[in-house]
C-alpha cells in the first residue's frame, strides 16, 4: 500500500458514521460518570447518615442545580447502560454487519434519547 | 502503541473480561436500585436505611463499588492510551490522578457502607 497516500484524521472535518457517533457518546458518558460517582457517594452518605440528613437531601433535590446535576447523571448512566448492552450483544456476534451495526446504533441513540427525556420528566 | 505496563491485567483479554463482568454487575445493581426507588415513590429514611442494613445489600453494594473502580480504570486507561500519546509523563500523570480518584471512591464507599 502506498504509505504516502493522503490521510485525514481531523475529527472536526470527518463526518462520523452513526455507529461512531453512538460509540463516542458511550465514551463521553463513561468519562462523565467517572466524576458522577463523587456526587452519588455524597448523596448516598447523607441519605444513610440520619433521618435529618435524609430529609436534607430531599430538600436539596428541590434546587434547580441539584435537579440539573441529577438529570445529567441519570442521562449519562441511562445512555451508557444502553450502549453497554449493545456492546455485549455485539460481543455475542449480534449486529456486527455494516447494515445491522447502523440499525443497532440507531436503536441505541433513540432509546438513549427516550431514557434521557423520561429521566428529565422524573426529576422535574 | 503506548505502554501496557499500567493496564489492569497486563493483557488486553483480561481487561476485556474485567470490563464485561463489572459491566454486568453494575447493570444489575443499577436496575435493582432503580426498581427499588420506583416501587416506593414515598421512600422513607427507615426503608432506605433498612435496605442498606441488610448483609446481602452490603455484599451487593461492595461488589458494585469494586466493579465501578475496575470498570472505570479500564475505561479511563483506554482513553489515556488513545488520546495522550505524545507524552508518557502526561499519560502517567493522568493515570495517577485516575487511580487516586478511584482509590478514594473505594475507601469512601466502604466507609459509607460499613457505617450503616
Amino acid at each position: 500500500m502506498n504509505s504516502n497516500r493522503p490521510k485525514n484524521l481531523d475529527l472536526t472535518t470527518i463526518q462520523l458514521p452513526l455507529p461512531a457517533k453512538a460509540s463516542i457518546l458511550h465514551r463521553i458518558s463513561g468519562f462523565a460518570l467517572f466524576f458522577a460517582v463523587a456526587f452519588m457517594l455524597y448523596a448516598l452518605q447523607a441519605s444513610l447518615e440520619s433521618e435529618q440528613a435524609f430529609g436534607g437531601i430531599q430538600e436539596l433535590m428541590d434546587h434547580w442545580l441539584a435537579k440539573l446535576i441529577t438529570w445529567g447523571i441519570l442521562s449519562a448512566l441511562g445512555y451508557h447502560l444502553i450502549a453497554g448492552v449493545k456492546h455485549l450483544l455485539m460481543d455475542m456476534g449480534i449486529g456486527e454487519t455494516k447494515e445491522s451495526g447502523r440499525v443497532g446504533a440507531m436503536i441505541t441513540l433513540i432509546a438513549g434519547f427516550v431514557v434521557i427525556a423520561l429521566a428529565g420528566v422524573w426529576v422535574w | 502503541m503506548v505502554n501496557s505496563v499500567t493496564n489492569l491485567g497486563r493483557s488486553g483479554l483480561y481487561d476485556w473480561v474485567v470490563q464485561r463482568l463489572s459491566a454486568v454487575i453494575l447493570a444489575i445493581y443499577t436496575l435493582f436500585l432503580f426498581g427499588f426507588v420506583v416501587a416506593s415513590p414515598e421512600l422513607t429514611f427507615a426503608e432506605w436505611h433498612g435496605l442498606f442494613s441488610q448483609v446481602w445489600m452490603k455484599v451487593f453494594s461492595l461488589a458494585a463499588l469494586i466493579s465501578i473502580c475496575a470498570h472505570a480504570w479500564v475505561g479511563l486507561w483506554t482513553i489515556s492510551t488513545d488520546y495522550i500519546t505524545g507524552s508518557t509523563a502526561l499519560r502517567f500523570l493522568f493515570q495517577l490522578v485516575t487511580a487516586s480518584f478511584l482509590f478514594s471512591y473505594l475507601v469512601w464507599g466502604i466507609d459509607i457502607l460499613w457505617s450503616v
